[in-house]
């Protein structure tokens, strides 16, 4: 589906990583798998430090620490907070939405929109759609977009096929009008028939959690996983990302009427650097033009990981340069996104560390 | 230049890749494998083997290792 919006722009970006920091050749002596293997795919897929949180924070913990530092320097404040989106797959609780929970603990407006979305690797796209559309709404004139998880509190340290990659973080963006007549593109897909390829069994309402689905158990290839730990079919997941993410940028870059070659950057889901690389040489895309270090520095921290390699890899530019950016997001769901856009001129942009 | 017997080598000394024509039923290679020897592929023969073609019929033996090779520009 092609999406069009007219006047809206990011404004800033902050991105919150907790100052824990793990790496993968300590980690890997978890794994029942010979060392010298292990080293060997940290070489290619680029495993090496990631940032998980402390046994007990939540997603709440790490928005409201970067909401005060924004209010504290004067980069946004609490009463211009006109809507609220949270977008998370491990809320605080299932009631009340962890969007509440933020309001309430910074002691936010009475008179502001706050929803949570349930979206991961697409959900940067899909709270950018979903604040864009709410901007067209006379009375809200500042948007703030929390994306955030801690999925590293519910994956198995035994599963090679997804604890080395797993990071966690929490990105705010604000998002207002454009003075500028800019013009969004983006276009959002979904395959839900293909949701069990990434996907936490236990826990829902479908399969509560009980000392049962806690338990581990050997999955082959010396993985060790309980149905409350999160499960990736890595094979499918490649192969849906190589299959499905190049046809959907096409088709975005075709309706918007623009060339891979007037695209500055194409600021990409961070899973892993081999599958970023394949994406690029997949497109023609130069491997300076898709940038693949988040995953070596923080991990895969699931919806933040586009605002991070924005983040990370243009930092102060874009407080004062303009940047034509293609992103994307591809996951859970299976659902898939792009968008193409101006950013530049922020507020704010920057990286901080929760302690 | 390696030759792509050589590669296999290196990644699971372990095994006689001669021996096998499904190097995957055999246990030989996993996913994990598969990614690691597409990549010493790409730098030893200065390539880039499409994403969509890392699925497990293109690795089932030197056949078809070689097969993939020709298909993606190696010059074997």
């Amino acid at each position: 589906m092609n999406l069009l919006f007219r006047r809206k722009r990011i404004s800033g970006a902050l991105v919150v990583v907790p100052a824990n920091e793990r790496s993968f050749v300590a980690d890997m002596k978890n794994f029942n798998f010979p060392e010298a293997r292990s080293l060997k795919l940290k070489e290619v897929m680029g495993f090496d430090k990631r940032r998980v949180v402390e046994p007990g924070v939540c997603v709440s913990d790490l928005a409201v620490f970067g909401l005060e530092h924004l209010f504290e320097r004067g980069w946004l404040k609490r009463e211009e907070i006109d809507a609220l989106i949270v977008v998370t797959q491990t809320p605080d609780y299932f009631v009340p939405g962890t969007c509440c929970v933020i309001h309430g603990r910074l002691g936010l407006k009475r008179d502001t929109l706050a929803l949570n979305i349930s979206q991961a690797c697409t959900g940067f796209l899909i709270g950018l759609i979903q604040g864009f559309m709410l901007l067209d709404q006379e009375s809200i004139r500042k948007v703030v977009l929390v994306n955030s998880d801690v999925l590293s509190r519910k994956v198995s340290p035994q599963d090679r096929n997804i604890y080395p990659l797993v990071g966690d973080g929490c990105a705010i963006t604000v998002l207002e009008r454009d003075t500028e007549d800019s013009v969004i593109h983006a276009n959002v897909r979904v395959d839900g028939s293909r949701g069990d390829a990434l996907t936490m069994p236990a826990g829902g309402m479908r399969l509560p959690s009980t000392p049962e689905t806690a338990k581990l158990q050997d999955v082959g290839d010396g993985n060790l996983r309980a149905k409350d730990h999160l499960f990736m079919d890595g094979a499918a997941i490649f192969n849906f990302v190589q299959t499905e993410v190049p046809p959907m940028i096409e088709d975005l870059l075709k309706h918007a009427g623009a060339s891979t070659d007037s695209v500055d950057y194409f600021l990409c889901h961070q899973p892993n650097r081999f599958m970023l690389e394949k994406l690029a040489d997949k497109m023609n895309i130069p491997h300076a033009k898709m940038p693949n270090n988040v995953v070596e520095h923080f991990g895969n921290n699931s919806g933040v990981t586009i605002p991070t390699v924005m983040t990370f890899n243009l930092g102060e530019r874009l407080l004062r340069e303009n940047f034509r950016v293609c992103l994307a997001g591809f996951g859970a769901g299976l659902t898939w996104a792009g968008m193409l856009l101006n950013i530049g001129k922020f507020d704010f942009n920057t990286i901080i560390d929760y302690k | 230049m390696k030759s792509t017997a050589e590669i296999l080598k290196e990644i699971r000394p372990e095994f006689d890749f001669s021996a096998s024509n499904d190097f995957l039923a055999d246990g030989m290679l996993d996913s994990f494998d598969m990614v690691t020897l597409v990549s010493a592929l790409d730098k030893n023969y200065g390539i880039s083997i499409q994403g969509t073609d890392i699925v497990p019929e293109n690795f089932q033996n030197l056949q078809t290792i070689q097969a993939l090779l020709r298909k993606s520009g190696a010059k074997i």
